[in-house]
């Protein structure tokens, strides 16, 4: 008989998650610890958070982390970097944070090919602060401050988070991935570790948008939840790696 | 015989385990967790578990500690 399943070292051993019930904020926090357990690199991490239901990573994981204004962990990990480049520095970031009030510090860190990754948690909503309208809320969703659904007219259009990061020249590597099915989840996996290897490597910023649901604040069952993830945000959103130096 | 490792301690009733498992061995339990509502039990009389983990991966509170094949 072999363990063929453990919990990362990275998480504490007695760590309870405080997300609402179904919420894939654990799933993926739960892989980005495998991925930094499997690089080696736990008792050389920082991170650096940000303000939304992302940041709790800090009340879980056994690591050093810094609290960040709303959208400038990615600044701030940029500081850390360069004056430690002997640290493995990551953000771990909601739609909101990366790519609404910070998309102007993301998109110089890519574009600067900071040696640091960044997961952004694309959950279509500013989920801690109740639902309210994000960058990546779909056409017609109706949220706290999109009440008769998201128009294009009034709103614009959801943004594609992962496909900008891809055009900087200074990622290494960017990739949108889905946490809807066990599928998915073993390939989002693979990709956070990619987006920590480029980083370990000195190849350039590493980045991975992770569709990930919010059933409190969609109001809907964790069930119908990644049936929504599927039915309507992976044909808005496609999967896949939009950009990848290691591969010719 | 494969098997998991449960923490109903952690279980938020979720009940994503339940589609996850292919051989339907996650049940609703008659105990109640922290939310209030029924926890998940592991259900392998028979021996079925093939320590596919998909579970595990699925659980996205942790209460999948461990799985061994
Ligand atoms: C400077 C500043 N502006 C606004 C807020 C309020 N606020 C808290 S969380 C949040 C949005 C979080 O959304 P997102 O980054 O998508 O994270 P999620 O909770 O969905 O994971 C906002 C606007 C704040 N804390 N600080
Ligand atoms: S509000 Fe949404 S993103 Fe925040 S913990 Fe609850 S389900 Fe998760
Ligand atoms: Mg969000």
């Amino acid at each position: 008989m072999q363990q063929v399943f453990k919990l990362p070292d990275c998480i504490k051993k007695d760590a309870k998650f405080t997300f609402c019930p179904g919420c894939d904020h654990g799933v993926a926090l739960r892989l980005l610890g495998d991925a930094i357990d499997e690089c080696g690199v736990r008792e050389d991490t920082i991170a650096a958070l940000c303000v939304g239901c992302s940041v709790f990573l800090y009340d879980f994981y056994d690591i050093d982390c810094l609290e960040c204004p709303h959208g400038r962990a990615t600044a701030e990990a940029t500081g850390i970097k360069r004056a430690r480049p002997d640290k493995f520095v990551f953000t771990y970031q909601g739609d909101g944070d990366f790519a609404a009030i910070g998309f102007a510090e993301s998109i110089y860190t890519a574009t600067r090919g900071e040696k640091v990754t960044s997961i952004c948690i694309n959950n279509t909503t500013y989920g801690m602060t109740g639902g309210q309208m994000g960058p990546t809320t779909l056409l017609g969703q109706v949220t706290t401050t999109t009440p008769f659904g998201r128009s294009a007219e009034l709103n614009g259009y959801p943004m594609k988070i992962a496909e900008h990061i891809a055009l900087c020249d200074g990622t290494a590597f960017s990739a949108r991935v889905s946490l809807d099915s066990v599928a998915n989840i073993i390939k989002a996996k693979q990709a956070i570790k990619k987006a920590c290897e480029v980083q370990i490597k000195g190849l350039g910023f590493g980045f991975v948008e992770i569709l990930s649901s919010c059933p409190t604040n969609w109001k809907m069952t964790p069930q119908e939840a990644h049936r929504h993830i599927r039915e309507k945000m992976i044909p808005v959103f496609p999967l896949g790696v939009f950009k990848d130096v290691t591969k010719g | 015989m494969a098997y998991i490792v449960l923490d109903t301690k952690k279980c938020k009733s979720c009940y994503l385990c339940l589609d996850a498992c292919p051989k339907g061995l996650i049940k609703k339990s008659s105990e109640t967790g922290m939310t209030g509502n029924f926890v998940v039990e592991f259900d392998d009389k028979n021996g079925e578990c093939l320590g596919c983990k998909c579970c595990a991966l699925t659980c996205p509170d942790l209460a999948i500690t461990e799985v061994y094949k």
